[in-house]
């Protein structure tokens, strides 16, 4: 979308503009069904049957298989909906935090006592090596 | 004649909400949170207001991707605490105030802001986590609170100029109201944070305490920043921070600064808060 494009030069960040919501729909109303115990309880016990009743993507139910938190907002999952399968499986949003940032918790909890992630080289994916 | 006699901005950091629950804000990583928020329930004892307007966002409880208003106004009796997931937070039911929020509603749409009424809402950590440090673990809150909920989730949300104007809308539409009432705005959310992606953890303290200093003394400045500047600098969900520009708008130009207090970290997030009193 024209609207978000000067968004994609901030690195590590996927804006939830309108096409991530169109594309994520499905994920994301997955991902508030766990909000319900009931629900809870159905999806962990049989994940598979209980992905089928969600119209998701290959690729998305790959993601939410595998618990690949980066993959999932990168097919449109918006952290506030993923962070709902994150309560389902025992993680807070600063463990699901690390994982994403590919830190330990120990190394990110640090990191977050010492002040957070400096902006200083964190503005532009032109200071990111890796893009 | 009812009308605003301070703002008060705050983050709304769920694990706040958590720690508050848990019996844990005297632990050695809460305490210095906790102790800045001390005075601020001093303030709010002592002020006792008849009515509070709590601006804050709802984070996939009370709406989904079935709806996004931009602005919700909760016009209900009352509002119960929402289950996120693992229960809802044991806090009192949020008890409305109907009669001002639908005078609002009215006025603020008469004057062209188009916002949503809502009569079932219920309220997740954006609304009772700021409540829990202004007010701690009362058997009932203290007074009437208005929900005022706006879509920081889905982008766009509203700009920091309309959030502004708003305020202000909001503002007439309280004076308008017959009944004398001593009214305090929230405005909530923020400070930098970003819970997403590989720049997860993002904080941005230089930034953070600009903002502040502008809260108090040039609002109109903090107008003109616009969304890629709250993503890039505060991080993406550092953009929650339009909504303090409602809380602003509502109160005066020149309004006293009473009370700041800033921490890092509480879990992801820069904690910011401050109070502002009209002076007439």
């Amino acid at each position: 979308m024209a609207t978000s494009d000067p968004f994609d030069d901030i690195p590590g960040t996927t804006l939830f503009d309108a096409k991530k919501s169109r594309e994520g729909y499905h994920l994301n109303m997955f991902c508030m069904s766990l909000m319900s115990a009931e629900n809870r309880a159905a999806f962990k016990a049989d994940e598979e049957a209980y992905l089928d009743r969600f119209p998701m993507t290959p690729a998305q139910r790959k993601t939410v298989r595998e618990r690949d938190w980066n993959g999932m907002l990168q097919l449109g999952g918006n952290i506030y909906y993923t962070s709902k399968l994150a309560a389902c499986d025992g993680l807070t949003f600063q463990n699901i935090a690390a994982i994403m940032t590919g830190s330990t918790q120990e190394q990110y909890a640090e990191m977050m006592l010492k002040g957070g992630r400096p902006i200083a080289g964190n503005r532009s994916r032109s200071e990111w090596k890796r893009g | 004649m009812a009308r605003i006699i301070a703002g008060v901005t705050t983050s709304h950091v769920p694990a706040i909400g958590a720690a508050i629950d848990r019996g844990r804000t005297g632990d050695a990583y809460w305490q210095p949170l906790f102790k800045g928020y001390e005075p601020s329930k001093k303030w709010m004892a002592e002020t006792k207001p008849d009515v509070v307007i709590l601006v804050y966002n709802d984070h996939a409880s009370a709406f989904s991707l079935e709806i996004i208003p931009t602005f919700a106004l909760g016009c209900a009796e009352e509002f119960p605490p929402a289950d996120e997931g693992w229960g809802p937070r044991p806090v009192p039911m949020v008890k409305g105030h109907p009669d001002l929020a639908w005078h609002i509603a009215q006025s603020v749409i008469l004057d062209e802001f188009d916002l949503t009424i809502v009569n079932k809402m219920p309220v997740d950590h954006g609304l009772t986590v700021p409540l829990s440090l202004l007010c701690g673990q009362p058997a009932q809150w203290p007074c009437p609170v208005i929900p005022l909920c706006v879509n920081v989730i889905q982008y766009p949300p509203p700009t920091g100029h309309r959030c502004y104007s708003f305020g202000k809308a909001i503002r007439k539409a309280v004076e308008s109201f017959p009944q004398d009432l001593r009214v305090v705005i929230f405005g909530t959310g923020g400070m930098s944070h970003q819970l997403q992606g590989p720049r997860a953890g993002l904080i941005n303290s230089a930034f953070d305490n600009r903002f502040l200093d502008l809260m108090a003394k040039d609002p109109e400045a903090l107008t003109k920043i616009e969304h890629i500047e709250y993503v890039r600098e505060a991080g993406s969900e550092g953009i929650e921070l339009v909504m303090w520009l409602i809380m602003r708008g509502a109160i005066d130009r020149d309004a006293k600064e009473v009370y700041r207090f800033y921490h890092v970290p509480a879990s992801n997030t820069a904690v910011g808060h401050m109070i502002l009193e009209n002076r007439r």
